[in-house]
């Protein structure tokens, strides 16, 4: 039994179709002013929504006179170590408060989950305060060492769920077997739960890549800045904006994660909802 | 005999070896907790102490001796326009936005819940707005916005509709206005994709048995589908109620709290504070405003996930 065109029609293509151009109309936005000579960018006469002379000369710019390409590196080491850093915390944090049976257990789990609603914006200050008292300020560790903070909690949760839906039987007969818990942990539980790793990965990557205000706040030098804090600091200058080199580094900072995220969407929102499913 | 002696070779007054150790649930837990542990501890911990302590003294970048003043922080605020206009600025977003976005998300979920073609797709490129970093979607508004250039002010002219553009950005009203349409923009694909999940979860059957039954698709989705995705509804609002209360990046980079300090919230009036004008313990105040609505947060869903987990 299918629904007649027409109404299919009006009940999912055109309510989609309007969100689908709302959600969009942004990132076309952002396409064609990165490509739009200055002279277009500011013709109040003509057609706005398109592009009549399409130049790549605000990517020139961004590569050749910014700190664009220092910035992309930084993130990505930054990303890159901490997600490893998280991963690591999390897969034996939650291995633990998923499989062995200790005192304390429920309490840590539960900790563990407030730290997750912490939001940045109320630890920045005093944060910014022990990263000077650790002599980290204005550079990559003051990063590399708090963004664990935002992803290990939620890594931690989304693991755990992975670990409780391995059953406990393949592992006891390891251990029975003789195989140590670490072991029998490496070698049975952890390729099992090789998706939820995955997920929690690129959770982790994409979360890293995106964060702004610990970078703002932690650094000031043009090297140590991430891409989105110094396409925001630095290429307005004084009540100048450069649009089109704007939107050439906004577009090319937010190509990774959305293809990152694209590759891996069915792990991506596993990963989203597990907590909201599972939990 | 032999090899289980060499197996075990746990004495009376013998030290477990390492190894043994590890053996034992209540030692490995905490072992491999500890990583973790330690980050958290040192870098949500001990700066959460730090953040309490700074808002009862008196620090700033030109203070040398630091005092204990109490509450005074916290009452000195409460006399200042800036941050009553903040407050209310904070609750009027946080109201508005978590509102629309869970209308729109559950209206999108409703709409890919349905299977069509390229269906993987849409549910890709819809997720966009949530997946990029905001600070750089942001300047995409912050172009959309703009006074001279707007496309919207373009639209609006062109089509007769008035014969000058809005001012998005620069006058109050209209720029939270504007702060709030970018948010519920880069929010709602969040509500959308998890409501969606949870709707993939509710029995056709049961949707099945009751239109046999004669209920029609509005009693259905009031009456079935709404109370058995309650839990994904409830978790997704408090969720998005913590990230937008205590959000940043969107005022930062499209108005910076102007016009005349009209469109702050806590973080971005704490911030301007503390690390511009470095009023240390004055900012720290301003941010542990959050903490009580955070509170009431964390202790609904911790409440509300003990409940469900047993």
């Amino acid at each position: 039994m299918t629904a007649s065109a027409p109404r299919r029609l009006m009940t999912l293509y055109l309510p989609l179709s309007l969100a689908s151009i709302v959600l969009l109309f942004p990132f076309y936005w952002m396409l064609i002013t990165s490509i739009k000579t200055d002279r277009e960018l500011i013709d109040l006469n003509g057609l706005p929504f398109w592009v009549f002379q399409p130049t790549l000369e605000h990517y020139r710019v961004l590569f050749a006179e910014t700190g664009f390409l220092r910035w992309a590196l930084n993130t990505l080491t930054i990303s890159v170590v901490a997600t490893a850093i998280s991963l690591v915390c999390s897969i034996l944090a939650g291995y633990s408060l998923a499989r062995l049976r200790f005192r304390g257990a429920g309490a840590i789990a539960g900790a563990i989950f407030v730290t997750y609603l912490v939001p940045q914006t109320l630890l920045f200050l005093p944060l910014l305060e022990v990263v000077r008292q650790l002599g980290l300020s204005n550079t990559l560790w003051s990063m590399i060492l708090t963004y664990p903070t935002i992803l290990i909690p939620f890594s931690t949760w989304l693991l755990m769920g992975y670990f409780r839906s391995i059953p406990r039987e393949l592992e006891e007969s390891a251990l029975i077997d003789g195989a140590s818990r670490l072991r029998a942990m490496t070698q049975i539980v952890l390729p099992l739960a090789l998706p939820g790793i995955l997920s929690a990965g690129i959770f982790a990557f994409t979360l890293s890549w995106n964060e702004f205000i610990y970078a703002l706040v932690f650094t000031n030098s043009t090297d140590i800045k991430t891409i989105p804090v110094g396409v925001v600091t630095e290429l307005v200058k004084g009540d100048v904006y450069f649009w089109g080199s704007l939107m050439a580094g906004a577009l090319l900072g937010s190509v990774p994660v959305a293809l990152i995220y694209s590759f891996f969407v069915e792990h991506y929102v596993g990963g989203l909802t597990a907590g909201a499913v599972k939990g | 005999m032999r090899a289980e002696t060499r197996e075990r070779p746990v004495t009376a007054g013998q030290l477990p070896t390492i190894g043994e150790l590890l053996d034992r649930q209540g030692v490995l837990a905490y072992v491999l907790l500890l990583p973790g542990l330690l980050i958290l501890t040192a870098f949500i911990g001990w700066p959460f102490v730090t953040s309490l302590w700074l808002s009862v003294t008196d620090q700033s970048v030109s203070t040398s001796v630091v005092r204990f003043v109490g509450l005074e922080n916290f009452t000195d605020e409460l006399r200042s326009q800036i941050f009553l206009q903040t407050l209310r600025n904070t609750f009027v977003y946080t109201g508005v936005t978590v509102v629309f976005k869970l209308a729109f998300g559950l209206g999108l979920a409703v709409l890919m819940n349905q299977s069509f073609r390229l269906k993987n797709l849409a549910r890709a490129a819809l997720l966009l707005p949530w997946i990029v970093p905001t600070a750089l979607s942001a300047i995409a508004w912050l172009w959309l916005f703009d006074a001279t250039f707007s496309v919207f002010n373009w639209a609006i002219v062109r089509s007769g509709l008035a014969d000058r553009g809005i001012n998005w950005l620069g006058e109050g009203q209209w720029a939270m206005t504007s702060i709030i349409i970018a948010n519920i923009w880069r929010g709602t694909p969040f509500f959308a994709i998890s409501i969606l999940a949870g709707l993939q979860t509710v029995d056709r059957e049961l949707l099945d048995a009751a239109a046999v039954d004669g209920a029609s698709l509005w009693q259905r989705f009031w009456r079935i589908t709404i109370p058995l995705i309650r839990p994904v509804l409830l978790i997704v609002l408090l969720f998005s109620t913590v990230q937008t209360i205590s959000d940043f990046q969107l005022v930062y980079v499209l108005t910076r709290g102007g016009p005349a300090n009209s469109t702050h919230l806590l973080g971005t009036l704490a911030y301007d504070v503390a690390v511009r004008a470095g009023q240390l313990s004055q900012g720290a105040a301003i941010s542990l405003y959050m903490f009580p609505v955070l509170i009431v947060c964390v202790v609904a869903l911790l409440v509300y996930m003990r409940r469900s987990s047993t």
